[in-house]
């Protein structure tokens, strides 16, 4: 361990704003990127639902019909 | 080697593939991410000349060589899309060209809050940090003519164009320090491959670094892979086998090889 403190360590020796906004960003950017792939995959889920749901009503139309 | 790669051409046989190595790109990209964060915030000395402020190094280095390392692999997906005009590749020039935009931009922020303690200033016209901002313009160029045609074939097309002729540039960022006088430093790890020297950079330094540079060669590839899954999906979202996929909440299709 490089540092004493908790305080030191947010410190970066002077440095804080610099290190910690580079950290940050990195991991924001790469955060935003994975929740995005989640939440696309959850809009395709439903989009399936949707089409699923469409062709029983057109299949049952027809048998009625 | 044909017979073996072409079955991959079909949707369903990449997306099972797909599934089957993610968790080996996205675990090892988890853990080596957490090693690499602390060894490199924490425990790594600080530099003789630039105290603390260096830590910035082990996202700044991974970001800037993966940046570069993403950029060849959708420039090869486009290749393979042209001449062999599958479509699979297409939509990988698509997965990977936001994630390698994100790299690019991470390591022109991190360039920039680096520089300003260090040289004094946010942003130089240097060959490499304006060949580097080239390359983000090339990612966004890429994602943007993909979707700039009424026909996504057309744009798939285009964009795979654009993705290899925008190669030209990863050689002109990998040298711009030797060819031109930038204020940039030159190499410290990839003359390693480039220029058979060793690296110059103490031991203590470079070992959390390396750990990092894999990482995020873990969490990158685990991003294209997810991505790429969605597109496989989006595209195919009528046949049976991505329906089956998107009702059973994503366990493996693992009869699709």
């Amino acid at each position: 361990m490089q540092f004493d403190s908790w305080s030191a360590f947010i410190a970066m020796g002077g440095y804080g704003v610099y290190v910690w906004s580079a950290f940050f960003v990195t991991f924001f950017c790469i955060g935003l990127l994975a929740l995005e792939a989640v939440w696309r995959r959850t809009k395709l889920r439903d989009e399936a639902k949707k089409q699923q749901a469409r062709q029983q009503r057109i299949e049952k139309a027809k048998r009625e019909s | 080697m044909w017979r073996w790669l072409h079955p991959y051409a079909k949707s369903e046989a990449t997306f099972a593939l797909n599934q089957k190595i993610l968790p080996w790109f996205l675990i090892p990209g988890l853990l080596l991410t957490a090693v690499g964060l602390v060894w490199g915030l924490a425990y790594a000395p600080p530099d003789y000349q630039q105290g603390e402020s260096y830590r910035i190094i082990f996202v700044h280095v991974p970001a800037a060589i993966w940046s570069m390392g993403f950029y060849v692999s959708m420039a090869i997906a486009g290749l393979i899309a042209l001449v062999w005009q599958i479509r699979t590749a297409e939509l990988a020039v698509l997965a990977i060209a936001p994630v390698g935009a994100a790299l690019t931009f991470i390591s022109l922020f991190t360039g920039a809050v680096w520089g300003q303690p260090m040289w004094g200033t946010w942003w130089v016209w240097d060959a490499r940090l304006t060949s580097q901002l080239i390359l983000l313009f090339l990612y966004l160029g890429v994602m943007a003519l993909y979707v700039a045609f009424e026909d996504e074939r057309a744009g798939g097309k285009a964009a795979s164009i654009l993705a290899l002729v925008g190669v030209i540039n990863i050689p002109i960022i990998h040298y711009s320090v030797y060819w031109w006088n930038t204020l940039h430093q030159q190499s410290t790890i990839t003359k390693v491959i480039t220029r058979f020297e060793s690296p110059s950079i103490a031991p203590e330094m470079l070992w959390p670094l390396v750990v990092n540079i894999f990482a995020f060669m873990g969490l990158a590839a685990a991003l294209v892979i997810m991505r790429l899954n969605n597109e496989l999906l989006r595209r195919e979202i009528h046949r049976p086998w991505a329906q089956k996929v998107l009702n059973s909440g994503d366990k493996e299709n693992s009869n699709a090889v």
